[in-house]
């Protein structure tokens, strides 16, 4: 297997050196090489788990000469390779034409396969040095990227924000590392397993990996980078990004909460929750607010990332309780989550690249009336819409049906934060995904239906069959598990095995209904309701024409009132959002309205101004930004000092730290 | 009980706080001839522990720490600058940034600092090693303390002479400390000395002046 893995990696180096190599002209080889990669991986992890998924480990002599690199391929692992591999093959077909779009490829070809390369190489890590290292190019490579539109001064913000973030992320996994192996000094996860911390300990451990990997997979309130960063990065690595790296730091957490801290304590469970119920519900407000088609996307990354931290945080307060047949539950729900939203939100992000190519315009307020000009395109990002909305047959109503079978079975935990907290996040996660669809007739209502709000959009051609069949092979695969979530539940069992090994996993003996706690509880089954539903569309067709209208009419579009058939006259993007904002926005974004009348016998145009307020930006960053700017001014002091007063301050310096020493001792 | 029964420690501890009374000699000296005599001193104390270390411990290369810290340390150093500051005439004597009294009392207590450091993280080594440590580390302090208390670039130059002294004690005392960890301490040391002349005759040329603080005020920074 790990022979299996190092092919496909030894792939993308080639790709990498041919993307520096080669520019522009290396456009097809590189992108054919890191997509065979690719799939190289998903199949090779998928064949791993289906046979049993037993570990296998290798200790290369690189890195630090006394330690190694440890590699180690085990169900957990193969289950995101399988994810990235998958994600990873279509996005590199797509990028095969979309890339010749890309005003710099030179800027993107060499650090596309290094992307894919440092996000495998995290999964098979199997020692904190090189999981670290490898953390570390996985943020490099994409932070180089998104800088591919560098010239975009947004841009240059974004990435900066971007590489702050990933610092501190980083730093604070350092340091739970650091907390986790001791002075042992031994680094390689077989030993940290076995580490025994101190409660209190092993609280801050995991108070370390949650910022950590929270702050990479996009965990309020450590999501501020995530939305510019991932909208300004070219659409097929926004994909990867949005659809694969943030679901490779939620495997960082998993790996970390649940293979390497040990026994874990309740009330982690109970902090996952709440963090997760504020992501979902504050990204799909954030998303509701937007109006930029990828900026909006990457806000409903926050969402989804926040439903599957609820199933890890209810999986984790189950297993604390010994109540292993629901924490394999709640397991199954994040992580059926995680492969659902790679494959509809890397379906969203390449359909907006597609909209880009053939419009060159992300604002929604600009677009309209797509589905004439762009129909296959279309189809399957009304698909990947009612997926992401979790509407029924479709992969997303899976997923997020798991995760509140394992809610209301919340009660079941002793604590009574628990009991309280988990219908409460509940309630929040049936808000959030109501939102969600909001959020996706909005998108697909302004950008697709209608009529064109600007030239660009009039004169739209659908793009080739390069992006289109990928796109459709991610619809198709939305589809596929929805109906049949079964295909993708079977492979999660050994993972369950690995982390609940007391758990015998969830019920998939039924293979039409799926019934997760066995054959008396809820079921649920996508073929059935497809069924149900193409019958009951058909026959509601069948009932209008045969009873109401079976003649022909026509009249006059968009005459109820509007006589005027202006473009501008259309609902917008805007419009949609309005009573959004006003119920939540003007608690949560302070959203004020203000009209702006002019004076009697003034001439000029009454205005009417919205105004929205971050609370997490404006509460948390700002004030951080601020505090930080001060301290280095009072700091810059110290870089105009006399020779003496260095000399002196070197001196108080090591008295202080042998002074430190000597009391410690 | 013979009188002598323990003749190499208690030599060795003799001749380490003779280096370490040289130091508090030097924090109390304000002329700059006497700094550097005492400077020589010191050194040739140094020399002379170097050469018992050797004798006690059986090790002949630390004969050629010795041979180095008398030449080049008690004699080369002390008579350059000696020269230095003959050419240059600046013997007067020096300003202190903080006054003699309070000097000693920090000297002091860096010395009791440093045997609360040193004696509990030894308690596994040899006493003689235990106690050298200590010296060393409060020579380090010391001369580190004379280079932040005066305002001269020479008397500078010797307390960085003189802590390097307390290298060389550190690596004497301890048994298997290999010659060459010595040796490429005692020549970092004079090509420190080397850059800190020319840098002399640089400063001279350019203000006319070697105290720093005259220095401080051609940068507009005296506060």
């Amino acid at each position: 297997m790990l022979s299996l893995i190092a092919a496909p990696l030894a792939l993308y180096g080639a790709a990498s050196l041919l993307g520096i190599a080669g520019g522009r002209r290396a456009l097809a080889p590189v992108y054919l090489l890191s997509g065979l990669a690719a799939a190289a991986t998903a199949f090779g992890a998928a064949r791993f788990l289906a046979n049993g998924a037993m570990p296998e480990t290798a200790v290369l002599p690189l890195g630090l000469p006394w330690i190694g690199a440890h590699f180690r391929i085990d169900a957990l692992s193969a289950f995101f390779l399988l994810v990235l591999g998958l994600t990873g093959t279509l996005t590199s077909f797509f990028a095969l034409d979309y890339g010749r779009h890309d005003d710099e490829p030179g800027r993107v070809l060499p650090f596309y396969p290094a992307f894919l390369a440092g996000m495998s190489l995290v999964l098979i890590a199997d020692d904190a040095f090189s999981f670290l290292v490898s953390w570390e190019s996985m943020s490099l490579a994409s932070w180089l990227l998104v800088l591919a539109t560098y010239r975009l001064a947004e841009t240059r913000s974004a990435a900066f924000l971007y590489l702050v973030m990933a610092s501190i992320g980083v730093g604070a996994l350092l340091l739970g590392f650091g907390l986790l192996a001791g002075g042992g000094g031994d680094f390689a996860f077989a030993t940290l397993r076995g580490s025994a911390l101190d409660p209190w300990k092993s609280g801050l451990f995991f108070a370390l990996a949650v910022i950590g990997a929270g702050s990479k997979a996009g965990v309020v309130p450590l999501h501020v980078w995530l939305p510019p960063a991932h909208a300004a990065a070219p659409s097929h690595v926004s994909a990867l990004m949005s659809g694969v790296m943030t679901k490779v730091a939620l495997y960082g957490l998993i790996r970390l909460l649940f293979d390497l801290a040990g026994p874990a304590q309740w009330w982690w469970g109970a902090v996952l929750l709440l963090a997760g119920g504020l992501t979902a519900l504050l990204g799909v407000l954030y998303a509701v607010m937007q109006h930029d088609l990828k900026r909006l996307l990457a806000y409903h990354t926050v969402e989804n990332i926040g439903i599957i931290v609820i199933g890890l945080g209810l999986a984790l307060a189950f297993r604390a309780n010994r109540i292993d047949a629901l924490a394999a539950l709640a397991l199954a729900a994040a992580l059926l989550h995680v492969f659902n939203h790679a494959l509809f939100k890397s379906l969203l992000f390449l359909g907006s690249g597609a909209v880009l190519v053939a419009t060159h315009e992300r604002d929604m307020e600009h677009l309209g009336g797509l589905i004439h000009r762009m129909p296959v395109t279309a189809f399957v990002f009304l698909i990947g819409s009612v997926a992401i909305s979790a509407l029924p047959p479709f992969n997303g109503f899976v997923s997020e049906w798991l995760t509140f079978q394992a809610i209301v079975n919340g009660s079941l935990l002793p604590q009574w934060l628990l009991k309280f907290a988990v219908p409460a996040v509940g309630a929040m996660l049936a808000l959030a995904a109501a939102l969600a669809a909001v959020c996706f007739v909005k998108v697909f209502g302004t950008v697709f239906l209608g009529r064109p709000r600007r030239p660009p959009a009039a004169a739209a051609r659908e793009v080739g069959p390069t992006m289109l069949v990928p796109m459709a092979a991610f619809a198709a695969l939305c589809a596929l598990v929805g109906i049949l979530p079964q295909t993708v539940l079977g492979l999660l069992l050994p993972v369950s095995a690995m982390l609940l090994p007391d758990s015998p996993g969830i019920d998939l003996s039924n293979w039409l209904w799926l019934a997760p706690l066995g054959p008396d509880h809820s079921s649920y089954s996508g073929g059935v309701i497809l069924l149900a539903v193409t019958f009951l569309a058909a026959l509601l067709v069948l009932v209008i024409h045969r009873f109401a209208s079976d003649r022909l009419r026509r009249s006059p579009a968009w005459d109820c009132g509007f006589p005027d058939a202006r473009p501008e006259t259309q609902y917008t993007a805007g419009s949609f959002a309005q009573p959004i904002r006003r119920i939540f926005g003007s608690v949560v974004f302070a959203a004020r309205e203000r009209i702006d009348l002019p004076a009697p016998g003034d001439m000029r145009a009454a205005r009417l101004e919205a105004s929205l307020h971050d609370p997490v930006w404006e509460g948390i960053y700002a004030p951080t930004a601020r505090l930080v700017s001060l301290l280095a001014d009072r700091l810059n002091l110290l870089q105009f000092q006399t020779i003496r007063r260095y000399l002196s301050l070197m001196f108080a310096a090591l008295v202080l730290l042998l002074l430190i020493v000597a009391v410690s001792q | 009980m013979p009188i002598f029964a323990n003749i190499a420690y208690d030599t060795a501890h003799l001749l380490d706080t003779f280096v370490l009374v040289l130091s508090f000699a030097l924090l109390y000296q304000r002329r700059l001839f006497a700094v550097l005599t005492i400077y020589a001193w010191q050194a040739l104390c140094l020399a002379a522990a170097a050469a018992w270390q050797a004798y006690a411990q059986d090790a002949p290369h630390l004969y050629i720490t010795a041979a180095i810290a008398l030449v080049f340390k008690a004699i080369v150093i002390p008579l350059a600058l000696h020269r230095i500051i003959v050419y240059l005439n600046i013997h007067r004597s020096i300003e202190t940034a903080l006054g003699i009294g309070p000097t000693m009392a920090v000297g002091v207590g860096l010395v009791a600092l440093s045997i609360l450091l040193v004696l509990p993280v030894t308690a596994a080594a040899g006493a003689l090693t235990r106690e050298s440590l200590a010296a060393a580390l409060s020579v380090v302090l010391l001369g580190l303390l004379m280079m932040i208390t005066r305002r001269n670039a020479v008397s500078q130059v010797v307390g960085f002479m003189s802590l390097e002294n307390g290298l060389i004690l550190a690596a004497v005392g301890v048994k298997g400390m290999p010659l060459v960890v010595e040796l490429s301490i005692a020549f970092s040391v004079m090509v420190a000395f080397i850059i800190f002349g020319i840098f002399f005759f640089h400063i001279r040329e350019r203000f006319d002046t070697l105290d720093i603080h005259d220095m401080e005020r051609f940068r507009g920074e005296e506060r």
